[in-house]
């Protein structure tokens, strides 16, 4: 133990820069990506109000669009190109900027070091720079959003060849080259970010913190790491490749082009390369999206049902078995590539697989809340709804996993409801529960409970509203992407359906009002937070309200216990600490307890 | 804590049990071979990328007939130029060994003479890349544009130029970027700082980053120039 002690006692003075701005500190980085994060999803969801009045309204033109878009909207009506940019913009900011960086950035920043018990990251400076590049990358992806021949538009998986030529679109320009130079970037930030966290779970865990010990959230950080430094170098080589495709002249995603009926040199390349490297990113990063989300339900789960969480190795194991499948799945986005159809069987048969582990989580959940004393706060209510999306869109995901009906349903709403369910909302509420749970920690405030349950039940009614219909949309054929459906009979039809997702879109995204009202005002007036608020067993609630470096004033606290002893029978209370000896609770003792120092003895 | 911990609160000290890396490594290093894992799936990613390219092409240019010069041989020599590039390389991880087997004993002077050693080495690789790509442009070969003719005498894909400059070249930059962090580390070391640390551990991670790449250049060598 000695030598983590040492850490803490060097106070430096501190100016504003190293505090507020360049701070090695994990929890100001936290706050830092959580803030960036907030203010990124704000720019996407305005993105996304702006193409739902199109979808909504597709015949009529609102003077006050021009206002805001100018030339991207003249007479009040979008213009097409621009619908593409903002669609593929949207995707862009709410995957990486908002469920990537701004969940597993703020979440893993904040909880690692206090949940394993470490004095802070295994490098501070390095997540720092980690911060800083993310930053950057956020920067000139939304000013891509400002210039003057539009954003990238070829979707948020930037299919060659739209992206590859940039004469393609307006949006395949400057736009597509500011795309790929800010997730470079944003591929550094999560490559420097992850391998501080793996480092820090592996080698900082405090004292008896055994990998079984440990809170299910990190358990979830650590698995989200690996597959982002797995996943993330390989879109960035697809993306080296798409450069040189772009400037230097070469054909590896190009070949027998025409352009205006005139024949491109490209010959000898294949877009479905691209999509491969793509995916091999691709689906593992909705495993990134979701996991953390996972995580921070787990443990607010069985915070608030005061129950230990149900099957706790199970949980391990499931995400383990999630992570890696997760790998090995990609190509179930390219069954209508032409791929072999024996290698989309193949494709389909782990894909399907996956649903096993997802499932065993699930119930763990249910059986976790079952005939548990539920404390309906805010953060219980959002980590509720999390399972209940995971549930929705996980089965849906069982329809788009098979091949023979992908064919049918690919490119349409039902791929759209599916994903916007299952990883979208369900990891933004995961999101949510985690701010809600962890404000406390993070800002020494609690949050405004009542305007929670508003915000709630505004955003869970609103979230089903508008994707729900979606199913039945994408079953009928209609395709993503349109820019209206005026055109053809039966998507006529879906006018009405469209405009009432748009107004249910609408007043959701007026209902988040609510929660920013709440967060921003809570930081300057809310209550201040007690020790430990929601009666947790887990470390972060042992260090002192106000932060400081280091986290714990004296010795890092000594694990002796898992972190899910709640309602033990014989204790007087309904938790114990992980960091409470089992010498002061013989009244409740198992003789499991004791056992677990030996490792696979653990009978929980 | 108290003094007088009871038997029952007794945390064994078995690797995984917290307080201690399991792997008794040090995080930096650990973070390293992180990188390098991360790293690996680049270069997989590029190679793999290759292989899917060459081969859904009908046929390939025959690297003895690409690769046959070197300085002052006009061709007919295949494998000799690149060889000793090769050689040279893996020379340079062997001087690197020696430099962080001296760190162990905190031998500063020859630490440093290793040092200089693989990054002479370095720049020696990185020179000979630069002539062979120079000598290819000459012959025509560039980004986007492919004089060499496939095994069956019929015109090439660009895409064989195009994957060799750009594999061996993001190779090359791994390189350039291992001999500036050579150069980092080596006035370091002339510094004292690694004196007054008590230890070389930062020889192990450059080390360690300094063999990934030659053993990228097995996968890169083997993938151009064999088959």
């Amino acid at each position: 133990m000695s030598d983590h002690t040492t850490h803490h006692e060097e106070h430096h003075k501190e100016t504003f820069i190293s505090k507020y701005v360049f701070s090695m500190d994990h929890k100001m980085i936290a706050k830092q990506y959580l803030i960036t994060g907030i203010i990124m999803a704000v720019i996407g969801m305005v993105l996304s109000i702006l193409f739902r009045i199109q979808l909504g309204w597709p015949d009529e033109s609102f003077p006050f669009l021009e206002k805001v878009l100018g030339k991207w909207a003249q007479g009040g009506r979008i213009d097409p190109s621009f619908y593409m940019s903002m669609v593929t913009i949207h995707g862009t900011i709410m995957v990486f900027f908002v469920l990537t960086a701004g969940l597993s950035g703020t979440f893993s920043n904040l909880l690692i070091p206090l949940q394993v018990g470490a004095r802070d990251m295994a490098s501070p400076f390095i997540n720092m720079l980690s911060y800083w590049f993310f930053f950057l990358s956020s920067v000139i992806m939304t000013w891509s959003l400002l210039i003057e021949t539009g954003p990238a538009s070829g979707g948020w998986t930037i299919y060659p060849p739209l992206s590859a030529l940039p004469k393609a679109m307006p949006g395949s320009g400057l736009g597509m080259t500011l795309w790929l130079i800010s997730m470079a970037i944003f591929v550094a930030s999560a490559l420097m970010g992850g391998i501080n966290y793996i480092s820090t779970v592996l080698n900082m865990r405090t004292k008896g913190m055994s990998m079984t010990k440990l809170p299910l959230t990190i358990w979830a950080f650590l698995l989200t790491a690996i597959l982002g430094v797995l996943s993330f170098p390989v879109l960035f080589a697809g993306v080296i490749l798409l450069i040189f495709d772009r400037g230097f002249g070469t054909s590896f995603y190009l070949s027998d082009i025409f352009i205006g009926g005139e024949a491109l040199p490209n010959h000898g390349g294949s877009p479905v390369l691209f999509q491969h490297l793509f995916w091999f990113l691709g689906h593992p990063e909705v495993y990134i999206i979701i996991m953390p989300a996972l995580g921070i339900s787990s443990e607010i789960i069985a915070t608030n049902a005061r129950k230990p969480i149900f099957g706790y190795r199970a949980m391990i194991i499931s995400l383990i078995g999630i992570a890696f499948l997760s790998f090995i799945v990609w190509g179930h986005h390219m069954f209508i590539t032409g791929m072999n159809p024996f290698l989309g069987s193949v494709f389909m048969f782990t894909t399907l697989i996956i649903a096993v582990p997802s499932a065993v989580k699930t119930f763990n959940y249910l059986a976790t809340l079952w005939r548990g004393n539920i404390q309906f706060t805010p953060a219980m209510l959002f980590a509720i709804g999390l399972v209940s999306l995971f549930i929705t869109g996980g089965l849906t995901g069982i329809f788009l996993g098979n091949a023979s009906l992908d064919i049918n349903l690919h490119d349409t709403y039902f791929v759209v409801a599916h994903f916007h369910i299952v990883m979208g909302s369900a990891a933004m509420f995961g999101m949510f529960a985690g701010v809600y749970h962890w404000y406390p920690r993070l800002f020494g405030k609690m949050m405004d409970e009542r305007l929670g349950y508003f915000h709630f039940w505004l955003t869970f009614i609103a979230v089903y509203c508008v994707f729900f219909p979606m199913h039945f949309m994408g079953l009928d054929g209609v395709p993503r992407r349109y820019y209206a459906f005026t055109s053809f009979d039966f998507m006529k039809e879906w006018l009405a359906v469209n405009r009432f997702i748009s107004i249910a879109a609408i007043l959701g995204s007026l209902a988040q009002f609510i929660f920013l009202y709440n967060f921003f005002r809570s930081i300057f007036k809310g209550k201040k937070a007690p020790q430990n608020p929601w009666n947790s067993n887990t470390l972060e609630w042992t260090a002192p309200v106000e932060h400081m470096h280091g986290n714990w004033p004296g010795e890092i606290p000594w694990v002796y216990r898992w972190p899910y002893d709640y309602s033990k029978p014989g204790h007087d209370e309904d938790f114990i600490p992980q960091n409470v000896p089992l010498s002061q609770t013989m009244s409740s003792n198992l003789p499991g307890d004791y056992g677990t120092h030996h490792g696979s003895k653990a009978s929980h | 804590m108290t003094t007088n911990t009871s038997e029952i609160d007794e945390i064994k000290s078995t690797p995984w049990n917290g307080g201690r890396s399991p792997f008794n490594v040090e995080y930096g290093k650990m973070m390293m071979w992180f990188f390098l894992l991360s790293d690996a799936f680049t270069f997989s990613g590029l190679l793999i990328a290759y292989g899917a390219l060459r081969f859904s092409s009908v046929s390939w240019p025959n690297p003895d007939e690409v690769f046959q010069s070197a300085p002052g041989i006009h061709g007919g020599a295949p494998l000799v130029f690149v060889g000793i590039m090769t050689f040279i390389l893996i020379m340079s991880s062997v001087t690197m060994v020696l430099a962080v087997e001296a760190g162990h004993r905190k031998a500063k002077s020859e630490v440093s003479k290793w040092m200089i050693w693989t990054i002479i080495g370095g720049l020696a690789f990185l020179s000979c890349q630069a002539w062979e790509w120079t000598h290819l442009h000459h012959e025509g070969a560039w980004w986007g544009a492919n004089p060499f003719l496939n095994k069956d005498g019929s015109v090439a894909s660009t895409n064989f130029t195009n994957l060799f400059f750009t594999i061996t070249g993001f190779h090359g930059f791994h390189v350039f970027s291992g001999v500036v962090l050579n150069v980092i580390i080596w006035i370091n070391v002339l510094g004292g700082t690694y004196e007054r640390r008590g230890h070389y551990d930062m020889i192990e991670k450059v080390g360690l980053y300094w063999h990934f790449v030659d053993l990228v250049w097995v996968f890169v060598f083997t993938f151009f120039y064999l088959v």
